[in-house]
């Protein structure tokens, strides 16, 4: 299911195909030649987009991230002096600092959660695709302007949230317009999208014999002896999966903290997502050049949390085949 | 005996009193938006129950005109942007997948790669220099820069979803057409094509949802009131909203999120489907 164990499915189908064509080799090869022609024009569309919409564009945006460009005068080159300011904008350092804090929280939170529920839920207990349903509607709204725009209220002054407190007595100010707890209202909104990596978890959970929880029970081992030797080691590959997915994911935010800040990433920079950062840059401000190189850095920050995760994969996903 | 299915009975009951309350919790604040929606301004902010004593439609026809133009306008928008986004997806991704699928052609496996790669690009890196570019072509405010690289194949999400399911076809089928000397687009056409529709449905379902909650390509392009669709719309009343009109925020809200949920209501098999087997959002 993740790309490198996709690649070596590939890498094996080929290697059988080749070996088929030495059986029937004449027709094959014919055919192959058929199959190639056809292939380009079925793959145009593709290739097409590949080169305009996304190499030609990277190639733009690496060389503007060397230069000045505010959409009315011609780019000029100014060689690493967008870089240089990436390590000097302390706005960019905040804006960093609020990402890593997001992802670091929300992602274990929204993973731990949804793969409970998703233990819970395969227990072939009555009801489950209302459960389903229920958990997963979140995740195909989540990401929309008015979830924000609820959010917004639920967490403002008077808002849903201040109001249920009230009930136990409790009082407090505005969850957004107050720093230190901006952050944690957009990190209750990702936890709330749990449905999305659950429904994957119940997927693989049904992938699991059953065979191996009547012989762990025949040994007289405990469900959570059963769940932490079996359940947990067979589920580690999409553990890894849903954690690289989550971390991208939450590495790009951008809807929620735009509208629940307004746009400004505040209180005092305390919502101000790297993509926020960005846009500001690249479209309230034009300096493309920059917002640009930011872009690379984004990339490269992605790449490298993306490789970390692989590497770190070695010691902690169990491959059973 | 007895002392032991009383427990199992227990534990069950315990089951499902957590799983309801996570789900109420999940819930409650989208039914109390509808709630909300329905009553006068003043008592949002001190009403957190969700019944409501004289529901009211106020908000929603205060709120359908208060923007510049009638929110029908945005809807409208929306779904004309989505629609080009189903149908371009539709055609560009299947017909990759089947290459990938079906087809020999050199350099298959690097192409398969990098396919899989542009699945994880961020779209910041590609959206200064493609801004540029669209602008310079005098695209922006019009719907072309959301449309055209969805009929360019760029949601490789999907090329992956239509190459897994073209995978599990039974070959025999498309050889046999091959063999009584039909051509690849024929047996594209009425061999894998009527084939694979649920895959089409799941990525008909995807594509509506992800381009009708689209805000971030959507906010870039479109700056003319003119083309606002539904989220930037919806977006440029929260900026002009005052205490006073949160009622017909919450009304156009809902009014936003109502064809998410019907599309999940009548799809909602096929959303499931299509992220166990791809793992997509």
């Amino acid at each position: 299911m993740t790309a490198r164990s996709e690649l070596t499915r590939e890498r094996r189908a080929s290697r059988f195909g080749r070996s088929a064509s030495n059986r029937t080799k004449k027709s094959v090869s014919s055919r192959i030649k058929g199959d190639e022609r056809a292939s380009w024009g079925f793959l145009s569309p593709w290739l097409a987009g590949l080169l305009l919409i996304t190499i030609v564009p990277m190639g733009a945006s690496l060389w503007l991230s060397f230069s000045d460009y505010n959409l009315l005068q011609p780019p000029s080159w100014v060689g690493l002096e967008n870089y240089q300011r990436l390590l000097e904008d302390p706005r960019l350092h905040n804006a960093l600092e609020v990402t890593f804090r997001y992802v670091a929280i929300s992602v274990p939170l929204q993973l731990a959660l949804s793969l409970g529920l998703a233990v819970l839920l395969n227990q072939g207990m009555r009801g489950i695709p209302l459960y389903r349903s229920a958990f997963y509607l979140p995740s195909l709204l989540g990401g929309s302007v008015a979830v924000a725009v609820l959010w917004r209220q639920m967490f403002g002054h008077e808002g849903l949230v201040n109001q249920t407190l009230a009930l136990f007595g409790i009082e407090h100010g505005s969850w957004i317009a107050d720093p230190s707890t901006a952050l944690g209202t957009l990190v209750t909104l990702n936890v709330w999208t749990f449905g999305a990596p659950m429904i994957i978890f119940l997927a693989a959970l049904r992938q699991i014999p059953a065979m191996y929880y009547e012989a762990a029970a025949v040994d007289g081992a405990s469900r959570f002896r059963q769940f932490g030797s079996i359940t947990l080691p067979l589920l580690t590959p999409i553990i890894f999966f849903n954690l690289v997915l989550q971390v991208i994911g939450a590495f790009q935010a951008f809807t929620q903290a735009f509208v629940i800040s307004g746009g400004s990433g505040g209180p005092s920079d305390s919502t101000m997502f790297y993509t926020l950062y960005l846009y500001q840059q690249g479209f309230r401000n034009f300096d493309m050049g920059y917002a640009a190189a930011m872009a690379w850095l984004l990339l490269a920050l992605v790449g490298v949390f993306t490789a970390i995760n692989f590497l770190l994969s070695r010691y902690w996903v169990f491959y059973n085949d | 005996m007895t002392k032991s299915s009383a427990r199992t009975a227990t534990t069950r009951i315990g089951k499902h009193i957590v799983l309801i309350a996570v789900g109420i919790l999940m819930l409650y604040p989208l039914l109390w938006m509808v709630a909300s929606s329905l009553r006068p301004d003043e008592e949002i902010f001190h009403q957190a129950g969700l019944f409501v004593g004289e529901p009211r439609l106020s908000n929603y026809q205060d709120g359908w005109s208060a923007l510049g133009q009638p929110f029908s306008h945005y809807i409208w928008n929306s779904l004309i942007v989505a629609l080009g986004c189903i149908v371009g997806n539709l055609v560009s991704c299947s017909m990759a997948a089947y290459a990938f699928a079906r087809l020999e052609f050199r350099n298959k496996a690097a192409f398969f790669a990098i396919m899989l790669m542009t699945i994880m690009l961020p779209i910041h890196v590609v959206i200064v220099p493609q801004y540029i570019l669209f602008s310079q072509f005098g695209w922006t405010n019009t719907f072309i820069p959301l449309i055209l690289p969805k009929i360019l194949a760029t949601d490789a999400f999907f090329i992956f979803l239509m190459v897994q399911f073209i995978r599990g076809l039974p070959r025999e089928l498309d050889e046999a057409a091959r063999i009584d000397g039909a051509g690849h687009v024929r047996t594209f056409l009425r061999i894998i094509l009527p084939l694979m529709t649920p895959a089409l449905a799941t990525t008909a379902i995807f594509t509506f949802i992800w381009t009708w909650n689209d805000f971030f390509s959507q906010l870039i392009y479109l700056t003319d009131p003119d083309v606002y669709t539904v989220p930037v719309a919806l977006r440029s009343f929260v900026d002009s909203a005052s205490s006073s009109s949160w009622g017909q925020l919450f009304a156009m809200s809902v009014v936003s999120l109502l064809p998410v949920f019907v599309v999940f209501l009548i799809g909602q098999r096929y959303l499931v489907r299509g992220i166990a087997t791809t793992g997509i959002k």
